[in-house]
Protein backbone atom coordinates (compact mmCIF):
# COMPACT_ATOMS: atom_id res chain seq x y z
CA UNK A 1 0.00 0.00 0.00
CA UNK A 2 1.35 3.38 -0.97
CA UNK A 3 -0.76 6.36 -0.04
CA UNK A 4 0.15 9.86 -1.11
CA UNK A 5 -2.26 11.72 1.12
CA UNK A 6 -4.04 10.29 4.16
CA UNK A 7 -5.67 13.14 6.08
CA UNK A 8 -6.43 12.17 9.68
CA UNK A 9 -9.89 13.57 10.42
CA UNK A 10 -11.85 13.78 13.68
CA UNK A 11 -15.03 12.34 12.14
CA UNK A 12 -13.16 9.36 10.76
CA UNK A 13 -11.64 8.72 14.21
CA UNK A 14 -15.16 8.65 15.71
CA UNK A 15 -16.40 6.15 13.10
CA UNK A 16 -13.36 3.97 13.68
CA UNK A 17 -13.59 4.07 17.49
CA UNK A 18 -17.28 3.09 17.30
CA UNK A 19 -16.45 0.15 15.03
CA UNK A 20 -13.89 -1.27 17.48
CA UNK A 21 -16.26 -0.76 20.42
CA UNK A 22 -14.10 1.88 22.08
CA UNK A 23 -16.03 4.50 24.04
CA UNK A 24 -12.99 6.35 25.41
CA UNK A 25 -13.93 10.09 25.23
CA UNK A 26 -10.44 10.95 23.92
CA UNK A 27 -11.67 9.74 20.51
CA UNK A 28 -15.00 11.60 20.55
CA UNK A 29 -14.94 14.74 22.63
CA UNK A 30 -12.49 17.57 22.08
CA UNK A 31 -13.19 19.17 25.47
CA UNK A 32 -12.77 15.89 27.37
CA UNK A 33 -9.63 15.13 25.36
CA UNK A 34 -8.08 18.43 26.50
CA UNK A 35 -8.07 17.11 30.07
CA UNK A 36 -6.05 13.99 29.11
CA UNK A 37 -2.30 13.57 29.02
CA UNK A 38 -2.04 13.88 25.20
CA UNK A 39 -4.05 17.13 25.54
CA UNK A 40 -6.33 16.53 22.58
CA UNK A 41 -8.02 13.94 20.42
CA UNK A 42 -5.75 11.13 19.24
CA UNK A 43 -6.47 8.13 17.01
CA UNK A 44 -6.96 4.58 18.34
CA UNK A 45 -3.87 2.36 17.96
CA UNK A 46 -5.09 0.47 14.88
CA UNK A 47 -6.64 3.50 13.15
CA UNK A 48 -3.78 3.83 10.67
CA UNK A 49 -5.07 0.71 8.90
CA UNK A 50 -7.90 2.86 7.56
CA UNK A 51 -5.36 4.58 5.32
CA UNK A 52 -6.71 2.00 2.85
CA UNK A 53 -9.54 4.51 2.30
CA UNK A 54 -7.01 6.80 0.64
CA UNK A 55 -5.13 4.20 -1.41
CA UNK A 56 -6.22 4.73 -5.02
CA UNK A 57 -5.24 1.17 -5.97
CA UNK A 58 -6.72 -0.63 -2.96
CA UNK A 59 -8.25 -3.86 -4.25
CA UNK A 60 -10.78 -4.42 -1.47
CA UNK A 61 -12.99 -1.41 -2.22
CA UNK A 62 -15.53 -1.34 -5.04
CA UNK A 63 -14.44 1.07 -7.77
CA UNK A 64 -17.04 3.20 -9.49
CA UNK A 65 -17.76 1.79 -12.94
CA UNK A 66 -15.85 -1.46 -12.35
CA UNK A 67 -17.18 -4.93 -11.58
CA UNK A 68 -16.87 -5.94 -7.97
CA UNK A 69 -15.99 -9.50 -7.00
CA UNK A 70 -18.56 -9.70 -4.18
CA UNK A 71 -22.04 -11.05 -4.75
CA UNK A 72 -24.72 -9.38 -6.84
CA UNK A 73 -26.94 -11.56 -8.92
CA UNK A 74 -24.33 -14.32 -8.55
CA UNK A 75 -22.24 -15.33 -5.53
CA UNK A 76 -19.23 -13.65 -7.10
CA UNK A 77 -19.24 -10.79 -9.55
CA UNK A 78 -16.00 -11.91 -11.10
CA UNK A 79 -14.30 -15.14 -12.05
CA UNK A 80 -10.98 -13.42 -12.43
CA UNK A 81 -8.50 -14.26 -9.69
CA UNK A 82 -7.83 -11.39 -7.31
CA UNK A 83 -4.25 -10.12 -7.13
CA UNK A 84 -1.76 -12.16 -5.09
CA UNK A 85 -0.89 -11.35 -1.54
CA UNK A 86 -2.47 -9.37 1.24
CA UNK A 87 -6.06 -9.78 2.34
CA UNK A 88 -7.35 -10.56 -1.13
CA UNK A 89 -9.58 -13.54 -1.77
CA UNK A 90 -9.69 -15.33 -5.10
CA UNK A 91 -13.02 -15.15 -6.83
CA UNK A 92 -14.34 -18.51 -8.00
CA UNK A 93 -14.29 -20.77 -5.01
CA UNK A 94 -13.11 -24.09 -3.70
CA UNK A 95 -9.55 -22.86 -3.45
CA UNK A 96 -7.66 -21.15 -0.71
CA UNK A 97 -7.93 -17.65 0.56
CA UNK A 98 -5.66 -14.69 1.21
CA UNK A 99 -5.84 -13.87 4.89
CA UNK A 100 -4.19 -11.50 7.31
CA UNK A 101 -1.82 -13.48 9.53
CA UNK A 102 -0.03 -10.85 11.64
CA UNK A 103 0.02 -7.11 12.20
CA UNK A 104 2.61 -5.15 14.17
CA UNK A 105 2.86 -1.42 14.88
CA UNK A 106 5.59 0.70 16.30
CA UNK A 107 4.39 4.15 17.41
CA UNK A 108 6.88 6.99 17.20
CA UNK A 109 4.05 9.35 18.16
CA UNK A 110 0.26 9.12 18.23
CA UNK A 111 -1.88 10.45 15.39
CA UNK A 112 -4.13 13.45 15.84
CA UNK A 113 -6.77 15.15 13.68
CA UNK A 114 -5.07 17.51 11.25
CA UNK A 115 -2.15 15.21 10.56
CA UNK A 116 -1.67 14.46 6.88
CA UNK A 117 0.15 11.18 6.38
CA UNK A 118 1.82 9.56 3.45
CA UNK A 119 2.99 5.99 3.37
CA UNK A 120 5.34 3.78 1.44
CA UNK A 121 5.50 0.01 1.62
CA UNK A 122 8.21 -2.46 0.77
CA UNK A 123 8.11 -6.23 0.72
CA UNK A 124 9.79 -8.08 3.58
CA UNK A 125 10.50 -11.78 4.10
CA UNK A 126 8.53 -14.63 2.55
CA UNK A 127 8.25 -18.17 3.93
CA UNK A 128 6.15 -21.30 3.71
CA UNK A 129 4.93 -23.94 6.07
CA UNK A 130 2.46 -26.78 6.15
CA UNK A 131 -0.63 -25.79 8.16
CA UNK A 132 -2.86 -28.09 10.19
CA UNK A 133 -6.15 -26.69 8.96
CA UNK A 134 -5.55 -25.09 5.56
CA UNK A 135 -2.82 -27.03 3.71
CA UNK A 136 0.34 -25.29 2.52
CA UNK A 137 0.62 -21.72 3.80
CA UNK A 138 2.59 -19.07 1.93
CA UNK A 139 3.46 -16.09 4.11
CA UNK A 140 4.65 -12.70 2.87
CA UNK A 141 5.62 -9.68 4.88
CA UNK A 142 5.17 -6.02 4.04
CA UNK A 143 6.71 -3.07 5.89
CA UNK A 144 4.88 0.27 5.72
CA UNK A 145 6.24 3.57 6.97
CA UNK A 146 3.77 6.35 7.72
CA UNK A 147 5.17 9.88 7.71
CA UNK A 148 3.46 13.09 8.72
CA UNK A 149 3.19 16.47 6.97
CA UNK A 150 6.73 17.32 8.17
CA UNK A 151 8.23 14.12 6.81
CA UNK A 152 8.63 12.70 10.33
CA UNK A 153 8.18 8.96 10.76
CA UNK A 154 5.10 8.45 12.97
CA UNK A 155 4.22 4.76 12.65
CA UNK A 156 6.08 1.76 11.30
CA UNK A 157 3.79 -1.15 10.43
CA UNK A 158 4.70 -4.73 9.61
CA UNK A 159 1.98 -6.84 8.07
CA UNK A 160 2.08 -10.56 7.28
CA UNK A 161 -0.35 -12.00 4.77
CA UNK A 162 -0.94 -15.69 4.18
CA UNK A 163 -2.20 -17.44 1.09
CA UNK A 164 -3.78 -20.73 2.11
CA UNK A 165 -3.96 -23.80 -0.11
CA UNK A 166 -7.59 -24.43 0.88
CA UNK A 167 -10.32 -22.93 3.01
CA UNK A 168 -9.43 -22.99 6.71
CA UNK A 169 -11.12 -25.92 8.49
CA UNK A 170 -13.08 -24.89 11.56
CA UNK B 1 -4.53 7.19 34.23
CA UNK B 2 -1.12 5.89 33.37
CA UNK B 3 0.37 2.83 35.04
CA UNK B 4 3.23 3.13 37.51
CA UNK B 5 6.30 0.90 37.24
CA UNK B 6 6.45 0.70 41.04
CA UNK B 7 2.92 -0.78 41.15
CA UNK B 8 3.49 -3.41 38.45
CA UNK B 9 4.71 -6.98 38.89
CA UNK B 10 5.43 -9.67 36.33
CA UNK B 11 2.31 -11.80 36.01
CA UNK B 12 -0.18 -8.98 36.74
CA UNK B 13 -3.26 -9.34 34.55
CA UNK B 14 -5.90 -7.03 33.12
CA UNK B 15 -8.88 -8.52 31.33
CA UNK B 16 -11.97 -7.09 29.58
CA UNK B 17 -14.85 -8.51 27.59
CA UNK B 18 -14.39 -6.47 24.40
CA UNK B 19 -17.43 -7.71 22.49
CA UNK B 20 -20.47 -9.80 23.35
CA UNK B 21 -22.40 -11.62 20.64
CA UNK B 22 -20.51 -9.93 17.78
CA UNK B 23 -23.06 -8.68 15.27
CA UNK B 24 -22.78 -8.73 11.52
CA UNK B 25 -23.63 -5.05 11.70
CA UNK B 26 -20.50 -4.32 13.75
CA UNK B 27 -18.45 -6.12 11.09
CA UNK B 28 -20.13 -3.91 8.46
CA UNK B 29 -19.33 -0.89 10.64
CA UNK B 30 -15.67 -1.94 10.74
CA UNK B 31 -15.63 -2.42 6.95
CA UNK B 32 -16.98 1.09 6.48
CA UNK B 33 -14.61 2.75 8.93
CA UNK B 34 -11.46 0.89 7.87
CA UNK B 35 -12.20 0.79 4.16
CA UNK B 36 -11.63 -2.98 3.98
CA UNK B 37 -14.70 -4.12 2.04
CA UNK B 38 -13.46 -7.66 1.46
CA UNK B 39 -16.81 -9.43 0.87
CA UNK B 40 -15.62 -12.42 2.92
CA UNK B 41 -16.44 -10.28 5.96
CA UNK B 42 -19.76 -8.72 5.05
CA UNK B 43 -21.27 -10.65 2.15
CA UNK B 44 -22.77 -13.93 3.32
CA UNK B 45 -23.52 -15.19 -0.18
CA UNK B 46 -19.97 -14.58 -1.34
CA UNK B 47 -18.36 -15.97 1.82
CA UNK B 48 -20.37 -19.19 1.72
CA UNK B 49 -20.91 -19.87 -1.97
CA UNK B 50 -17.77 -18.39 -3.52
CA UNK B 51 -15.44 -18.45 -0.54
CA UNK B 52 -16.40 -21.84 0.87
CA UNK B 53 -16.62 -20.57 4.47
CA UNK B 54 -19.44 -21.57 6.86
CA UNK B 55 -20.41 -17.90 7.20
CA UNK B 56 -18.91 -14.44 6.80
CA UNK B 57 -16.28 -13.71 9.45
CA UNK B 58 -14.75 -10.67 11.12
CA UNK B 59 -11.71 -8.85 9.81
CA UNK B 60 -8.58 -9.87 11.70
CA UNK B 61 -8.05 -6.15 12.19
CA UNK B 62 -11.40 -5.92 13.99
CA UNK B 63 -10.14 -8.51 16.50
CA UNK B 64 -6.95 -6.46 16.84
CA UNK B 65 -8.93 -3.24 17.23
CA UNK B 66 -11.12 -4.78 19.95
CA UNK B 67 -7.97 -6.05 21.69
CA UNK B 68 -6.51 -2.55 21.39
CA UNK B 69 -9.50 -1.12 23.25
CA UNK B 70 -8.64 -3.26 26.30
CA UNK B 71 -4.99 -2.34 25.90
CA UNK B 72 -5.40 1.45 25.86
CA UNK B 73 -7.93 1.25 28.71
CA UNK B 74 -5.18 -0.48 30.71
CA UNK B 75 -2.05 1.50 29.80
CA UNK B 76 -3.65 4.93 29.36
CA UNK B 77 -4.01 7.38 26.50
CA UNK B 78 -1.03 7.88 24.21
CA UNK B 79 1.23 5.50 26.13
CA UNK B 80 1.61 2.64 23.65
CA UNK B 81 4.96 2.35 21.88
CA UNK B 82 4.44 -1.10 20.29
CA UNK B 83 1.46 -3.32 19.57
CA UNK B 84 1.63 -6.50 17.52
CA UNK B 85 -0.56 -9.55 17.04
CA UNK B 86 -0.87 -12.85 15.26
CA UNK B 87 -4.36 -13.91 14.19
CA UNK B 88 -4.69 -17.48 15.46
CA UNK B 89 -8.29 -18.22 14.60
CA UNK B 90 -11.17 -16.67 12.69
CA UNK B 91 -13.85 -14.79 14.60
CA UNK B 92 -17.43 -15.43 13.52
CA UNK B 93 -20.64 -13.47 14.14
CA UNK B 94 -21.98 -14.32 17.59
CA UNK B 95 -18.52 -14.37 19.15
CA UNK B 96 -17.93 -13.08 22.64
CA UNK B 97 -14.29 -12.05 23.02
CA UNK B 98 -12.27 -11.51 26.15
CA UNK B 99 -8.96 -9.69 25.79
CA UNK B 100 -6.25 -10.11 28.41
CA UNK B 101 -2.90 -8.41 28.99
CA UNK B 102 -0.29 -10.03 31.25
CA UNK B 103 2.78 -8.16 32.47
CA UNK B 104 5.87 -9.81 31.00
CA UNK B 105 8.53 -7.29 32.11
CA UNK B 106 8.87 -3.90 33.76
CA UNK B 107 12.05 -2.13 32.70
CA UNK B 108 13.90 1.14 32.44
CA UNK B 109 15.51 2.37 29.24
CA UNK B 110 17.14 5.75 28.70
CA UNK B 111 15.64 7.12 31.90
CA UNK B 112 12.09 6.09 30.94
CA UNK B 113 10.03 3.22 32.33
CA UNK B 114 8.26 0.68 30.17
CA UNK B 115 6.00 -2.32 30.62
CA UNK B 116 6.07 -5.25 28.20
CA UNK B 117 2.76 -7.08 27.95
CA UNK B 118 1.71 -10.42 26.54
CA UNK B 119 -1.73 -10.31 24.94
CA UNK B 120 -4.29 -13.02 24.43
CA UNK B 121 -7.85 -12.69 23.19
CA UNK B 122 -10.11 -15.71 23.48
CA UNK B 123 -13.58 -16.55 22.23
CA UNK B 124 -16.57 -17.93 24.12
CA UNK B 125 -15.18 -21.47 23.73
CA UNK B 126 -11.87 -20.48 25.32
CA UNK B 127 -10.03 -20.67 21.99
CA UNK B 128 -7.36 -18.06 21.36
CA UNK B 129 -8.20 -15.82 18.39
CA UNK B 130 -5.45 -13.22 18.83
CA UNK B 131 -2.04 -13.64 20.40
CA UNK B 132 0.28 -10.70 20.73
CA UNK B 133 2.51 -8.38 22.65
CA UNK B 134 2.71 -4.69 23.42
CA UNK B 135 4.96 -2.18 25.08
CA UNK B 136 3.82 0.98 26.86
CA UNK B 137 5.57 3.84 28.58
CA UNK B 138 4.68 3.94 32.29
CA UNK B 139 5.35 6.37 35.14
CA UNK B 140 8.17 5.61 37.58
Amino acid sequence: MAVERFPVEAGHIILFARAVGDKNPIYYDEEAAKQTEPGGIIAPPTFVQSGAQFDADYGLRPKIGERWFGSGENPSGSNAPAPEGGDKPRGGGGGGTGLHAEQHYEYHRHLKPGDVLSSTSKPGKTWEREGRRAGKLKFSESITEYRDQNGELVITARSVGVQTERVVEQ
Amino acid sequence: MALKASDLSVGDEHEEVVVEDLSRTQIVQYAGASGDYNPLHTDEKFAVEAGGYPTAFAHGMLSMGLTGTMLTNYVGDGRLTKFGVRFSRQVFPGATLTAKATVDAVREEGGEHFVDLMLSTTNQDGEEVVQGSATARVDA
